[in-house]
């Protein structure tokens, strides 16, 4: 059910991408997506009643062992959020620019004036 | 537990169409940015206490850069047409990738049953037990992205470098003249 | 506004809230890179949240406040310093025996719990702080305040950005 409500949410984002003329719209819908894809990632790794994977000093190891959450995903997702936040820039840097050529948002408009 | 997640993806999911179907743009930057906090509580209901942190300050800083990036330009709304055959090919192909996705999601574990716990040569496992002994981070996290995976936390900062590049290319004032001969 | 026609930032408010809280914020920021083997937390959360704080400087006082205490140049220098620093960190992984190796914590390994007791990790947490807080302050800069210019000499040159109004 979790797993479904999560492609449910990457859908959204797939939605925005395909259907929308705003340009700004169409970067939000690539925002979208990339949280759906950090979730799932992070869901594939949770343990039922999992603890954070991070030792104290009176921890147990073999206790530990049992209860901790996977700790590769938090790796990896830690990484691809900042990178999407990079990408983010770089989306949005594009439709300034294209802004400032056209004058408009609009994919279709500019679409129309390029010929 | 799992209801929580399911309330928040819910959740998620309302503030995300209202994002992508709102009329003013500015209220739908606003609500792009009620889903990503929205994450960052998934985040920490599920044991990622690190990612949660991130989460919440990148949402900030993305919230400050599509303001200031759509603020000073026109809001005026794009109107909508539809264009019949481009909805018509857009609604097909996203339920054909819906229904893919569904098969996909079936041959899934469980929620709550982690991989690393079905496998038994899985390197997590390996990490959690040996992390501390070898590396000295009480945080495996930490041990992971900067000692046993490093590789990726470099291949993460050529990343960023080459963003901020093309950004700083792209947003140059005038296109690049050639220099006059003589 | 008043009758001036470039507001210089937000209001008073505005700017003394801001110069309250900018001092803690980038404490906490420092805090977060430098526990982040021991705690939640790391180099990627404390540099996002010091480069949070000059935007928020930025964004309070105006950017030819801020762009004159941190330039863009310092803002580019930090970010190849920390990416030089963390290549410099792995390359001095041979000494251990191979590219990233914790040779610190190989050669005499400290008791765990403690702020230096991670070798390397600490060193590559402050590394990537750096990286990832100029970082993200250069792209803030470029894509909300400055733009880059030619002169008709060639040279590259920034300039603030028009209010309002296109072409």
């Amino acid at each position: 059910m979790a797993f479904t409500l999560c492609f449910v949410l990457f859908m959204v984002g797939l939605y925005g991408v395909l259907s929308k003329k705003n340009m700004v719209k169409i970067v939000m819908g690539l925002v979208i997506m990339n949280c759906a894809v950090n979730l799932f990632l992070i869901m594939l790794g949770y343990k039922k009643g999992g603890v954070a994977p991070i030792l104290e000093k009176k921890t147990n190891l073999a206790d530990f062992l049992a209860r901790s959450v996977d700790p590769l995903p938090q790796a990896l997702v830690l990484t691809s959020i900042v990178i999407g936040l990079g990408v983010l820039a770089l989306t949005i840097g594009i439709c300034i620019r294209l802004y400032e050529k056209y004058g408009t948002f609009d994919i279709t408009e500019i679409r129309r004036l390029k010929g | 537990m799992e209801l929580l997640i399911i309330l928040l993806l819910v959740f998620m999911i309302i503030a995300a169409l209202n994002a992508l179907e709102g009329k003013d743009l500015l209220s739908s930057v606003v609500s792009l940015s009620a889903v990503g906090f929205g994450l960052s509580v998934a985040f920490l209901v599920m044991g990622a206490p690190d990612i949660a942190i991130v989460q919440v300050v990148v949402e900030i800083l993305t919230l400050i850069i599509l303001i200031r990036a759509t603020i000073r330009h026109d809001l005026t709304t794009v109107a909508e047409g539809t264009e019949f055959f481009g909805l018509l090919v857009g609604v097909v192909l996203l339920f054909v990738v819906f229904l893919f996705g569904l098969e996909a999601v079936k041959a899934l574990p469980p929620f709550g049953a982690p991989i690393m716990d079905a496998v038994a040569s899985a390197p997590s496992r390996y990490y959690l037990e040996h992390g501390l002994k070898e590396t000295g981070a009480a945080n495996i996290v930490t041990s992971v992205i900067l000692d046993y995976r490093a590789y990726d936390t470099l291949g993460e900062a050529t990343v960023l470098f080459t963003a901020i590049l093309g950004a700083l290319a792209i947003l140059r004032g005038r296109p690049l003249k050639k220099k006059k001969k003589g | 506004m008043d009758k001036s026609e470039k507001p210089v930032g937000m209001t008073l408010i505005v700017q003394t809230v801001t110069r309250w809280l900018k001092g803690p914020i980038i404490l906490y920021g420092i805090y977060i890179v430098f526990t982040g083997h021991l705690s939640p937390g790391g180099g990627f959360a404390g540099g996002v949240i010091i480069a949070c704080a000059f935007v928020l400087i930025t964004l309070a006082f105006g950017a030819k406040f801020a762009l004159g205490r941190v330039g863009k140049l310092l803002a580019s220098e930090l970010d190849s310093l920390g990416a030089l620093m963390f290549v410099t960190i792995a390359l001095l992984g041979y000494v251990g025996g191979s590219f990233f190796r914790n040779f610190i914590q190989m050669a005499n390994p400290a008791p765990p719990f403690r702020i230096f007791s991670a070798g390397t990790i600490l060193l590559s947490n402050v590394a990537i702080g750096l990286k990832v807080g100029a970082s993200l302050f250069m792209i803030f800069i470029i894509l909300a305040v400055i733009r880059v210019v030619e002169d008709k000499d060639g040279k590259m040159k920034m300039i603030q950005k028009k209010q309002g109004g296109d072409n």
